[in-house]
């Protein structure tokens, strides 16, 4: 995974940027099976490697294949980045081992899904029971995201044609 | 992409597995891994496999404009009248329980329900976005010409 972010990083030919992506999503879809995520690296495989790699391809067909070279390493942003990675790295000094018991994440509502999820929802698949159910304001508003999204593409993207059919019915024809 | 013929043969035959799959994670995601949202990218992930493969045209003919944005919008509603109905049938907002007599079954139809809408509004909206990109080109293709 990291050969292929140092290969995106230093690489100027977008379309093979666009691919190492999608082997980066691959990866990391794999990565979430070997942690026991099953859920997420189904999403990982199909949303970042299948479709996000579809719809960029689709959005290079639009520009140029070549990155432009702006010359330069720019101080500030290093600074920042750096700052922010060390700080990130400092914080995980203090969380606790993976598969840690004790750690507090498994302490607060974690057993509850556990135990009663499946008495009370008959869903073996905590995870789905807690994301219909359990949380299912979240989902809901998770949905009016996709769809606000999905609104924002077609509105900007096919404003042609809108506006074409507004003129013809302004004509009246 | 005519002239690849490997490439047709294969997508021909894998496409309806895809779909297959695609409904297998949606209506089988209360016993295993997935739900709606995965289901929706897959089954989204075959009709672009099939755009990308037999052409933008024959892909708007099998899932016209209308129809998908039909499709964002009903599974948004979906899952806010499901919610609506246990309101109205006494209990909280998104309360499944009260769906049915029985608590247990109440939930489990309201997270089938839900999920399927989440699925039908996922599936919709990645169509919608990649037909919103490919079309962009097609146009600039024909501005060329």
């Amino acid at each position: 995974m990291a050969v292929t972010v140092v290969l995106i990083v230093r690489l100027h030919n977008l379309f093979a940027v666009v691919m190492l992506g999608g082997i980066y999503s691959l990866l990391a879809a794999s990565m979430f099976v070997v942690f026991d995520a099953v859920d997420v690296a189904f999403t990982e495989a199909a949303v970042g490697a299948g479709i996000s790699t579809v719809l960029l391809l689709g959005a290079l067909s639009l520009t140029t294949s070549e990155e432009k070279d702006r010359g330069g390493v720019s101080v500030l942003p290093l600074l920042v980045v750096l700052m922010v990675g060390s700080a990130l790295i400092y914080a995980t000094l203090d969380m606790p081992l993976y598969g840690d018991p004790s750690a507090p994440i498994h302490q607060h509502v974690g057993p509850y899904y556990l135990e009663r999820g499946i008495v009370e929802t008959s869903v073996p698949n905590v995870v789905t029971a807690v994301l219909a159910s359990y949380r299912g304001f979240d989902t809901l508003g998770e949905v009016f995201v996709v769809f606000t999204a999905g609104i924002g593409v077609i509105m900007l993207l096919s404003r042609g044609g809108i506006t074409r059919r507004h003129r013809i019915r302004k004509d009246g024809t | 992409m005519n002239h690849h013929l490997v490439v047709r043969v294969v997508s021909k035959l894998l496409i309806p597995f895809i779909l297959l799959f695609g409904l297998y994670v949606q209506f089988h995601g209360d016993f295993g891994p997935g739900g709606g949202f995965q289901a929706g990218v897959i089954f989204a992930s075959a009709l672009i496999l099939y755009a990308l493969v037999f052409g933008l045209e024959n892909a708007r003919k099998v899932a016209p404009d209308s129809i998908i944005r039909l499709g964002m919008v009903t599974g948004v509603l979906l899952y806010g009248f499901t919610g609506v109905a246990s309101l109205l049938l006494g209990g909280n907002y998104l309360d499944y329980s009260y769906l049915s007599g029985n608590s247990v079954s109440g939930q489990h139809l309201g997270i089938f329900v839900v999920e399927l809408g989440v699925g039908i509004t996922v599936c919709s909206v990645m169509i919608a976005i990649f037909f919103g990109f490919a079309g962009r080109s097609h146009k600039l293709d024909k501005l060329e010409e």
